[in-house]
């Protein structure tokens, strides 16, 4: 009993420490995201300015405008003040959480990226599902059989994969699929013949939510060949990574160790090597989080997507300054999130991070 | 007796419980529309999902053609003076009713005056929500033109003009003339909410406004109280696909009906498809070169009639069109009236085309050449168009700076009287009526503006000023086609094409009708069972 007691108090200020260390690591890593934040807000207002350019001659056309109408439209949309002005006032409503209204359709850039953020997000989650389910056993294998015809066919396939110009293989997956052997839809998100009342935003998750079922299928149906395109990079970051990381694992005194040991060779790959491997692995498929949100630019453009991909490339061509530089100080916010999100996790698998 | 009865009875009952299958047409539209006010936007594309399916005019171009025809009015009359039009009103026109709204009368001159009124008095909610943005009205200086508008009675208006415009009448045809429901605007006003106007709209068009997924689909259904009777389909869908080839992709596979806007380098492959039709048509439009005719040596007709003569249009026809246009000789499309078919083109010849710029005592001739950042309805590709006159000048001695700038900047920049060289640049019509072209493009009031070849010549002015005030077309029309004799003799530009439209449909698809001026209208469209 006094033995017991004497342990747990010991124990004590160890697991204080360890929270406390967890907690420093936390408010470093959060202290850090305020002058990232800040430089994301200068270059996001300092982007869509720098692009020759002017809104409202664009909107005018060949029509064009008169001079007093022009001047009328800069001071109604407060671009004839300076800069550091204009600048600060959209700090200010970023604080307050107004990103101000689409020159365009006149309505809260902040309503339309979280309307639309759903459905990039659907895509996003589908298209990762697809590069890990895919990825992580095509590195295995290649790692396990390294030097064999299988690992440089990983190998060559996933170089392939990273280099694909996104829109021509979007373009080449819709011909071939939708369009000669007619197995998936060309574009959309669902069927023109189910209009599903939005609750979360998640056409998956919604139709299932109204009871549809047929609808629920035509969702999966339509993120077939966009998850395709959009995971075709990440899978083979994923591929490469979880080989590379797996060949330094079975290299390890343990691994032979466990052979030595007579283990199992599927025990061996899968308990011993796989689970400190992933811990690399996790890192890399947090990172792609950034770079599905900019592959979706392009795979919503080809598909017709009503993501927030789509929404920007309409925004910068028509040089719609507040919805440009809201939406990127808004991704670059999430992106942000979610990396902080991967060192935390990271730094809870791995506390040699921490210190 | 007692069988065919009861066969009739089971036929029916049978009938009574089979559903009826809805006919719905998809459009495969370009892109998102701005909102569903069609006051507010300049852009086709806005008004092909609000004017063109929610709403009516006063007046309306017939379909495939530029000619004004009564629509909300069932006729008009000009006053003497041409300053005052009066429009008499059908009664049996309805507004929509939705589950957002429920009319308790039709349309009454009321609504007319509404329409306008929103888009010029100061006072007006609307006007104020909109801080005066409607600029379309305001690019057709409609503000200035219309004095005041008087309700006679219920179905008849009364528009005063400050001053005799005969293209007044085929303005009320564009889509910023859309008729409201002033009954709808001012509950929503009443509600504070006047925003939802744009968003939920409702007019007395064939087809009713039924939801809209951002950046995805709209769902319109057939207006049952529709007053030239209802849609032949049930729905229409506007599937929003913004790439060319994609549109390609699902009208082959069926996933739409109809598609604007193919990639030329398609259409051909369409045409043999079984079960695609592509419609053609030339589009009111006009691509041109505009010299700047007060800078030397372009203020010399001779020079410019030279240039001229040393472009092969044919050749940018066919490597820059890929076919899709024809050789323009005028400056207005010749599906327009006032058209003067009798016009010679100037004649590709380069050797002559020297030589008359020896003559004229130019030589080792540097310009710029503009060429616009961007493809427009009238010019797919104005690059490649620059490089090939580019060559085509190199020819007779002329060297071709080929100078570009973003295009709001292009915009801009090739307004300046002191500009250097030509400009290729182009226009679309907007209501049919050649003053849209040659009063706007090549009038006095237009240099340093909208006219690009900074060109003022007198006599062409004064036809067209005085085209403008007349009420009779055929008068009209005799005047244009005087003043595009001295254009041909001036010119003030290279004419260059008039692209032609386009408009792939399954093959089930029937009643469409192309648009020269550029719309997308379902009205008696039908699929084939």
């Amino acid at each position: 009993m006094v033995r017991e007691a004497a342990l747990t108090a010991a124990s004590r200020p160890r697991v204080t420490s360890q929270t406390s260390n967890m907690l420093r690591f936390l408010l470093v890593k959060l202290a850090q995201l305020v002058p990232t934040f800040i430089g994301v807000t200068i270059v996001a207002f300092a982007f869509i300015r720098l692009l020759p350019g002017d809104p409202i001659l664009l909107m005018a056309g060949e029509r064009g405008i008169s001079a007093a109408r022009y001047a009328e439209l800069q001071a109604q949309f407060g671009f004839d003040r300076p800069l550091v002005v204009q600048y600060w006032d959209f700090l200010k409503g970023l604080l307050q959480g107004d990103l101000g209204d689409s020159l365009v359709t006149h309505s809260p850039v902040t309503g339309e990226f979280f309307s639309r953020f759903p459905a990039t997000l659907e895509l996003s989650l589908f298209a990762l599902a697809f590069a890990v389910i895919i990825g992580l056993p095509a590195g295995v294998l290649a790692a396990t059989r390294r030097g064999k015809l299988l690992d440089h066919t990983v190998v060559g396939v996933s170089l392939t994969g990273y280099s694909m110009p996104i829109f021509w293989w979007g373009l080449l997956l819709i011909m071939f699929f939708s369009g000669t052997l007619g197995w998936t839809p060309v574009s959309g998100r669902i069927s023109f013949m189910y209009f599903i009342d939005s609750v979360t935003g998640f056409m998956t998750i919604d139709t299932l939510l109204a009871g549809n079922w047929d609808a629920f299928l035509s969702a999966l149906h339509h993120l077939v060949l966009p998850s395709i395109v959009l995971g075709t990079i990440p899978l083979a970051v994923i591929a490469r990574q979880t080989r590379s990381s797996m060949l330094e694992v079975l290299g390890e005194d343990y691994v032979r160790t466990a052979r030595a040991k007579g283990l199992s060779n599927f025990r061996v790959i899968m308990v011993h090597t796989l689970r400190n491997a992933l811990i690399s692995v996790v890192t890399v498929i947090g990172l792609q989080v950034g770079l599905l949100l900019a592959g979706a630019i392009l795979t919503e453009t080809i598909f017709s997507w009503p993501g927030i991909g789509k929404w920007m490339i309409d925004a910068i061509s028509r040089r719609d300054y507040p919805s440009v530089q809201g939406g990127l100080v808004l991704i670059a916010f999430i992106v942000m999130i979610v990396n902080l999100l991967v060192d935390v996790a990271y730094g809870v698998i791995n506390p040699r991070i921490r210190h | 007796m007692k069988k065919t009865l009861l066969a009739a009875s089971v036929a029916a009952a049978v009938m009574a419980t089979t559903p009826v299958m809805a006919k719905t047409l998809v459009y495969c539209s370009e892109g998102s529309p701005e909102g569903f006010d069609p006051s507010l936007y300049t852009a086709g594309t806005t008004f092909d999902a609000s004017s063109k399916t929610v709403y009516n005019r006063i007046v309306q171009f017939t379909p495939g053609t530029t000619e004004v025809e009564p629509a909300l009015a069932e006729s008009w009359e000009v006053s003497d003076d041409g300053l005052e039009v009066t429009f008499h009103l059908r009664d049996d026109v309805k507004f929509q009713t939705t589950d957002y709204f429920t009319p308790s009368r039709g349309l009454t001159a009321d609504d007319v005056i509404w329409t306008f009124e929103r888009q010029m008095d100061e006072n007006n909610e609307y006007y104020k929500l909109a801080n005066g943005g409607f600029e379309y009205f305001n690019a057709m200086s409609m503000g200035e033109l219309i004095e005041s508008i008087e309700k006679v009675d219920d179905h008849t208006v009364t528009f005063h003009l400050t001053r005799p415009e005969a293209p007044f009448i085929a303005n009320l045809a564009m889509d910023f003339a859309s008729i409201h429901s002033k009954e709808y605007e001012e509950q929503l006003i009443e509600q504070g909410n006047p925003e939802q106007a744009n968003q939920r709209p409702i007019g007395t068009g064939p087809f009713q406004f039924v939801d809209y997924r951002e950046d995805a689909a709209i769902r319109y259904q057939a207006n049952p109280d529709y007053f030239r009777g209802q849609q032949p389909i049930d729905n229409l869908v506007f599937a929003i696909t913004s790439d060319a080839q994609v549109r390609y992709q699902k009208l082959r596979a069926g996933e739409c009906h109809v598609m604007p806007f193919p990639n030329p380098s398609d259409v051909d492959a369409m045409k043999s498809a079984d079960d695609i039709q592509v419609l053609e048509e030339p589009g009111l439009n006009v691509a041109y070169f505009a010299y700047n005719t007060q800078q030397p040596p372009f203020d010399q007709v001779e020079v410019r009639k030279a240039l001229n003569m040393a472009v092969n249009k044919e050749a940018i026809i066919d490597a820059v069109f890929q076919g899709a246009g024809e050789v323009a000789k005028n400056p207005i499309p010749p599906t327009m009236w006032g058209y003067n078919d009798d016009i010679e083109d100037d004649p590709y010849d380069p050797e002559q085309a020297q030589q008359m710029l020896e003559d004229a005592g130019v030589e080792d001739l540097e310009m710029d050449l503009w060429a616009m950042p961007v493809q427009r309805p009238y010019m797919p590709n104005a690059r490649r168009t620059a490089e090939l006159m580019q060559s085509d000048l190199a020819k007779v001695g002329v060297t071709a700076n080929i100078v570009t700038y973003e295009w709001g900047e292009y915009l801009e920049r090739s307004k300046n009287e002191d500009r250097d060289g030509a400009v290729i640049l182009g226009w679309t019509g907007d209501n049919g009526d050649p003053d849209n072209f040659l009063g706007v493009l090549l009038g006095c009031d237009g240099v340093g503006g909208a006219n690009r070849s900074q060109w003022c010549y007198e006599p062409f002015d004064e036809l067209i000023q005085k085209a403008k005030t007349l009420d009779d077309q055929a008068e009209r029309a005799a005047l244009y086609e005087q003043a595009q004799v001295i254009f041909k003799e001036q010119a003030p530009w290279n004419t260059i094409a008039h692209s032609t439209v386009f408009m792939p449909l399954r093959q089930d698809v029937t009643g469409y009708t192309v648009d020269p001026l550029g719309g997308h209208s379902f009205e008696g469209v039908d699929i084939e069972e």
